[in-house]
């Protein structure tokens, strides 16, 4: 299996940005065996780092790795789209 | 309310130093506050927001940041080139920074759950942080729409990217895009209540013609000029605006004479035209209006004064071979730096553009004196709104530099007849002469008439000029014809007219009234 590169874009600690990194850390823990590794970053502290990926909304997850990089925003309230944004569920 | 309670109330402007625009918003765009520019597409919305930074930057050394929703950042820098603002430049200096939000190619994100866009603010705060902004320029809203579908979301998180603007104490601009020129102010229907000031450009189509207005809609707790303004685009410049109504009518009034080139005409307006007057001549072709345009020139070239004239309706050859004709020689006088001509095709462009030029050029000059032949010939380019604020807008700028000027304007018939110039501009100026055509038992002679003179008692008659190798000389009044004016004559016998004449005593005093 592939290692997973996954990037988390959040601003602060809200509420949203605390229902995403549970989510995501929930997925990854569920479907990904171990085999991944999570970046967590706050845009308030490294505006910088949302600037060179041009990111606008908060949350956003980017999946680095496997290819094809994909993006998803919101605060990943719906496991089995996300599961299909990462291409770890075929549709049906 | 105390005068203390005022002052803490009073909205500051900042001068956005886009030209004319603090004319019409008296003062410029509402300090720390946001205003939203709205226009259908090709309205040159992006060109005021790049405008706005750029200005800030080369005038008062203010850094700014321009967030793009739509264009990429290298087609920005490239397309505001073309205005001599080197962008690339500024960002190396730190004053110019771009916050790029423009889609990205590859694939569209997808949306699961609750967002907002706190990012883009990050970005926006980041940025001004980093080139210590006060000005902020969001261009288009429209474009964000298109990226992201939930608008209960997009609207609650414009109104927080406002309100962080706000906080930041930073001038911000927002352009969005309408669909129609004259119906909603945008196209989401919400983005006027985001900003506190609504600006509108309009780029409308009028007898085949485009013309370019902008006009301020609102600006709320502050005051600014009602109505649209005709502006332009110059390729160095960007936009530039016409202000018309806001042009002070409170030129100085000077009873100073100054010869018009002709001893006779001068006699005939009571000593010479003002020196900070304008004078309208009204005649048919050939009835030897550029005679008179010539007469001026070299007139104040005798008197040491510089000269400019506008030609529009003959190549510089002609003017000068006619000149020479009459006895003057453009040439000598270009030589010794007393004349300037510049002869430009109508049709070349635009009517506000040649405003912006025959202004700029006025200004790098330094004449005393302004000649346009003709202002006929700029109506053909023109819509029936745009020649008549050009005409004002002319009038004022020469009069306001207090500046004599003498434009002519064609009539349409070679008969008797006004033209639509005349309609436009015979209020603006302060002197009237008309040359006529006077047919006198199948032959064709000259009239000269000084129909009206502000400030000053002229002759009333109708008098005849030849034309000849000394230029025009002014002789008799026409005694036995009249109707020369409507251009039907009516020839009236030498008897009848002593009968007419004695009828009226104060006739004795004709030329003395005012």
């Amino acid at each position: 299996m592939n290692k997973y590169i996954l990037r988390l874009y959040i601003t602060g600690q809200t509420p949203k940005s605390e229902r995403a990194i549970e989510n995501l850390r929930r997925i990854c823990e569920d479907e990904l065996d171990g085999q991944y590794q999570m970046v967590i970053i706050d845009v308030l502290e490294r505006p910088q780092l949302a600037e060179d990926e041009k990111i606008l909304a908060t949350p956003t997850l980017i999946k680095e790795l496997p290819p094809p990089l994909r993006r998803i925003i919101g605060d990943l309230s719906d496991t089995e789209k996300v599961l299909l944004g990462l291409e770890l569920r075929r549709s049906t | 309310m105390t005068l203390d309670k005022r002052e803490k109330n009073h909205i500051e402007k900042l001068p956005t130093h886009i030209p004319g625009f603090e004319l019409i918003s008296l003062g410029g765009l509402p300090c720390g506050r946001t205003t939203l520019i709205s226009g259908t597409a090709g309205s040159a919305k992006t060109v005021f927001a790049s405008q706005f930074l750029a200005e800030g930057i080369r005038q008062g050394n203010e850094g700014g940041v321009f967030v793009t929703f739509e264009e990429g950042t290298n087609d920005i820098r490239r397309n505001m080139l073309g205005f001599g603002w080197d962008i690339q430049q500024w960002e190396k200096e730190g004053k110019w920074a771009f916050v790029d939000a423009s889609p990205q190619p590859g694939t569209e994100p997808i949306v699961i759950g609750e967002y907002d866009l706190g990012a883009l603010l990050a970005r926006i705060e980041n940025a001004v942080r980093r080139v210590d902004a006060r000005r902020v320029s969001l261009d288009s809203l429209g474009a964000i729409f298109t990226q992201f579908t939930d608008n209960n979301t997009l609207r609650r998180e414009l109104f927080r990217v406002v309100s962080a603007l706000k906080a930041m104490g930073v001038t911000a601009v927002i352009t969005a895009e309408r669909t129609e020129e004259y119906g909603d102010i945008a196209r989401y229907g919400f983005e006027e209540f985001v900003a506190d000031n609504v600006v509108i450009l309009r780029n409308v189509m009028e007898d085949e013609k485009r013309r370019r207005t902008v006009e301020i809609l609102k600006f709320r707790g502050t005051n600014h000029q009602k109505g649209e303004f005709p502006f332009t685009i110059m390729p160095d410049q960007g936009l530039v605006i016409i202000p018309l109504s806001a042009i002070e009518l409170k030129q100085k009034s000077t009873d100073i004479r100054i010869t018009s080139g002709n001893r006779e005409l001068d006699q005939m307006c009571g000593g010479g035209f003002f020196r900070d007057s304008v004078v309208l001549v009204s005649g048919a072709t050939g009835t030897g209006k550029t005679l008179m345009v010539t007469s001026f020139m070299a007139g104040g070239a005798m008197n040491d004064e510089r000269c400019l004239l506008f030609a529009f309706e003959e190549s510089r050859e002609q003017l000068f071979r006619n000149a020479v004709g009459w006895g003057v020689d453009f040439e000598q006088m270009e030589r010794e730096g007393k004349l300037r001509v510049v002869c430009e095709y109508p049709e070349t462009t635009g009517i506000e553009d040649h405003l912006i030029r025959m202004k700029q050029t006025i200004e790098e000059f330094e004449p005393n004196r302004v000649a346009v032949d003709s202002l006929s010939a700029l109506e053909r380019v023109s819509t029936m709104k745009g020649f008549r604020e050009f005409v004002i807008s002319l009038t004022s700028f020469i009069k306001h530099r207090e500046l004599a000027g003498l434009f002519t304007s064609t009539t349409p018939t070679l008969l008797g007849g006004t033209s639509i110039t005349e309609a436009h501009i015979s209020t603006t100026t302060d002197s009237i002469i008309l040359l006529r055509y006077v047919e006198i038992y199948g032959e064709m002679r000259r009239g000269i008439t000084v129909l009206k003179m502000r400030g000053s008692m002229h002759d009333k008659e109708i008098r005849e000029f030849i034309i000849d190798g000394g230029g025009m000389h002014i002789g008799k009044p026409f005694r036995n014809i009249s109707g020369i004016l409507s251009g039907n004559f009516v020839h009236v016998a030498p008897a009848e007219m002593d009968r007419i004449n004695s009828l009226f005593t104060e006739d004795e005093e004709d030329g003395k009234e005012m």
